[in-house]
């Protein structure tokens, strides 16, 4: 079987860039991803990347990709990594679909949205549960809705909301509600939003759709009907599949300022790592760097292999 | 010949914007229902593909949730 010189696992924006930076060396590598963008492909507007005063998630994402393009990439589209394992110098790479073997392996895999884990989530996902507001607020007109979170992302869903839906339920698990103060300010002030702090969910309530949700406040249980339910509890790194890699208590993976984990040869980058701040500039820097990192760590090797 | 297609959306949705792109690249014909604003559109949406997930591709009655770029290409018989 084939040995590459680097698999790149994720196709956001720090693995796009780690694939530009691949290319333009012309390392023989791959790019295995489930899609293109990541979760930059959900934001609404984006007004920190340099040399974009305003630009949309999925323009910023057509960009990104045109770019990854103009080089002769092959891209593993639509294929789930399950397992990645090093053994030797070789990393295992397992998907859905198939195996890979490469001598240096680039962990892109970025964060996904956390599941609130009760009755009643599974059976309900786009059945009035949604976990994008951007993507789905526009469905509720006039509804009544219920955001659960009480940080930036519920926030900002609720204020998404607030110009939509006919009344919002924030239902917050703390004690009081977090996120930045000029956010809360103008929830906090609204007629259309009920806040219920210390509220915990039990369970998603419908039949074909949602038509309720069970909640505790303060451990006194109640129904409330809405239609629509936003979930925005933060969200989770996609580490699971990588043995053998040092995380820490969220689940991230621990990289050093070159991206190098703890075992030679296997690199991270971007969201999924513990890199303070995630955002998109961040994960495209850290995509760049942990490329070049795997090109001197081959150069090294092959180097040490020919003495 | 050519095969009817409907695309159910909202201005919002990345993927409905990337799914929309997908079919002018291909030079497919399709109309466009926006089910923010057509509450009609969205009773039908929910009906044929009992969700509220977009976008909902309606190609010749055969129904896809989602930007599921492969199966769009087979049910368009795209290489």
């Amino acid at each position: 079987m084939k040995i590459y010189e680097l698999i790149i696992i994720g196709g956001g924006p720090s693995g796009i860039t780690a694939a530009v930076y691949a290319a333009r060396k012309r390392m023989d590598f791959l790019l295995i991803t489930k899609d293109i963008g990541g979760q930059a492909a959900w934001s609404g507007a984006i007004e920190n990347y340099t040399g974009y005063q305003f630009i949309s998630g999925p323009e910023l994402v057509n960009k990104f990709e045109e770019h990854m393009r103009k080089f002769d990439i092959v891209v593993k589209e639509n294929e789930e990594v399950t397992e990645i394992r090093k053994e030797g110098d070789i990393v295992y790479i397992k998907t859905n679909k198939n195996v890979y073997q490469s001598y240096t392996v680039i962990i892109a895999s970025g964060k996904r949205s956390r599941e609130l884990n009760v009755k009643g989530e599974e059976e309900f996902k786009n059945r009035g549960l949604t976990y994008c507001a951007t993507c789905d607020a526009p469905l509720f007109k006039d509804k009544n809705v219920a955001v659960i979170g009480g940080g930036n992302s519920a926030l900002d869903a609720t204020l998404q909301l607030i110009k939509i839906a006919r009344h919002i339920y924030l239902i917050n698990n703390m004690e009081h509600l977090g996120g930045d103060a000029i956010m809360r300010e103008k929830i906090e002030n609204n007629p259309l939003v009920t806040i219920m702090n210390e509220s915990e969910v039990l369970e998603i309530i419908g039949d074909k759709m949602v038509k309720g949700i069970k909640i505790a406040t303060k451990g006194k249980e109640e129904i409330i009907p809405v239609e629509g339910i936003f979930v925005e509890i933060g969200l989770i790194p996609n580490s699971e599949f990588v043995y053998g890699v040092e995380k820490n208590s969220l689940g991230e993976i621990i990289v050093n300022c070159r991206n190098e984990t703890n075992i030679p040869g296997v690199f991270s980058a971007g969201d999924v790592t513990n890199v303070p701040e995630k955002q998109i500039i961040i994960a495209c820097g850290e995509g760049a760097k942990a490329c070049l990192s795997a090109f001197r760590y081959l150069s090294q090797k092959r180097f040490e292999e020919n003495r | 010949m050519d095969k009817k297609v409907k695309i159910y959306s909202t201005p919002t949705c990345p993927w409905c914007i990337r799914a929309k792109q997908f079919l002018r690249e291909n030079n497919i014909a399709f109309e466009e229902y926006d089910v923010s604003s057509d509450s009609q559109a969205l009773e039908e949406m929910i009906r044929i593909s009992g969700q509220m997930g977009v976008p909902v591709l309606d190609i010749d009655g055969e129904i896809i949730v989602g930007f599921d770029k492969e199966r769009i290409r087979e049910v368009l018989g795209l290489s």
